[in-house]
């Protein structure tokens, strides 16, 4: 059972890059993370899609392990901003979880 | 236990906030590379170096102590670290590097700097004013703290006349060149990396090269700015035989550096696997960011030869 938080995705979006929602789920950024990162991104980008923030907030350490490469943007067929949308992340999590 | 992620970043953030850097590199031993040149301070055209290749040695020796915490019970005292650090810079007592390790670095700005004369370009530099563009807070996520500093370095390249910017790594390049322009408003620098004006002055080798090199590129220059082909160029120019490792051009893989901050352990994992690539192609492997350079250097140990791109370009276009 998850907490859904309806406006989490509004408070991880700050600008018109955040596109998470152009993602059709095919898993070619999983598959050639250089990280071997299986969540990242589009199970995390899903998460944040679907306002289960507990579930992107125990994944922290997934989310700064990112090298924002860009080999899973190059491959991506659907044209997500995947490292933009990473940042934000980052960016939202810095804010509220480390209040920095 | 992992280095506690909140707090590491926010030693990094003070650090660029208060000290205008993420690590302890002194103003004046940023600038020390430029002694003798004869380079003019400033001027329409600088060589803007954004301290990434001065501060590789202090992030070396910074990952070291950080192996060292990581997994250990003193990962629990980071945060206690970062209290003290906003009094105390800790991070100047905790990343001491060599003195040769320094200069091995500073002689790629001064290799980088003869190329740019030898090619006929009249530049100066910034010698002090010369800051860090906060690449690494960027990809941290740290927007508000980059912005603030962001406006800092145009402040610093605007007092000095400056319209065209040279930089040296593709990090400060994709910075200057992409990043900034949505932080500052009225924006106008002209920004190159110097292989791209190198190659674009079409510059002929005064000494041929031989044998072979497995290029890794960059990931921020194949995949965020574009540059493929100039450093191809340079290196064929010089009679170098460029090889092809997998996973190449625009989809190179990753040495792995970016997580080193926060994940030295699985950075080293990445840095080992594209070595293994690298020696499949060529006995000797070239790079052209100091983050890379660093990285699999230390991963390649005495098993392959690694350098700079800019020590392969001067034995061939410097008198």
């Amino acid at each position: 059972m998850s907490l859904v938080n309806p406006v989490f995705v509004d408070e991880v979006k700050r600008s018109g890059e955040f596109n998470a929602n152009a993602c059709m789920n095919c898993g070619v950024c999983s598959a050639v993370c250089p990280m071997g990162i299986e969540l990242l991104p589009r199970k995390l980008f899903r998460y944040v899609l679907l306002g289960l923030q507990d579930k992107v907030l125990e994944n922290r350490e997934t989310v700064y392990s990112c090298l924002l490469c860009g080999m899973c943007e190059a491959n991506c067929p659907a044209g997500v901003n995947i490292a933009e949308n990473v940042r934000s992340l980052r960016y939202y999590m810095n804010k509220k979880v480390f209040k920095i | 236990m992992p280095l506690p992620i909140g707090d590491t970043i926010g030693i990094l953030a003070d650090n660029l906030r208060m000290r205008k850097s993420v690590l302890p590199v002194s103003a004046k031993g940023a600038a020390a590379w430029a002694k003798g040149l004869g380079l003019p301070r400033g001027g329409e055209t600088v060589i803007y170096t954004g301290l990434m290749y001065q501060m590789i040695p202090y992030i070396a020796a910074m990952n070291k102590v950080q192996g060292m915490i990581e997994d250990s019970r003193l990962a629990n005292f980071v945060g206690l670290g970062r209290y003290i650090n906003r009094a105390v810079n800790i991070s100047a007592f905790m990343a001491v590097p060599p003195k040769g390790t320094r200069q091995s670095f500073n002689r790629v700005l001064v290799n980088i700097a003869l190329l740019l004369k030898q090619a006929g370009l009249e530049f100066g530099c910034l010698y002090e004013d010369d800051l860090y563009s906060g690449a690494l807070i960027y990809d941290l996520g740290m927007d508000d703290v980059l912005a603030d500093h962001a406006r800092k370095v145009y402040g610093a390249l605007k007092k000095h006349g400056v319209r065209n910017v040279i930089t040296v790594d593709p990090h400060t390049t994709h910075m200057v060149r992409s990043v900034y322009p949505d932080l500052i408003k009225g924006y106008d620098l002209n920004v190159k990396s110097y292989l791209e004006v190198l190659a674009e002055r079409d510059i002929d080798p005064r000494a041929g090269l031989s044998g072979e090199v497995a290029v890794h590129d960059s990931c921020v220059y194949a995949r965020y700015e574009n540059m493929l082909n100039q450093p191809r160029t340079l290196l064929a120019k010089a009679g170098i035989a460029v090889r092809e490792p997998a996973d190449t051009g625009r989809f190179t893989l990753c040495c792995g550096g970016p997580a080193e901050s926060l994940f030295p352990k699985k950075a080293a994992a990445r840095a080992r696997a594209r070595v293994e690539q690298m020696k499949e192609a060529a006995p000797r492997g070239v790079t052209m960011c100091p983050i890379c350079y660093v990285n699999l250097q230390k991963a390649a140990g005495d098993r392959m030869i690694i350098e700079d791109i800019s020590s392969y370009l001067v034995r061939a276009y410097c008198k």
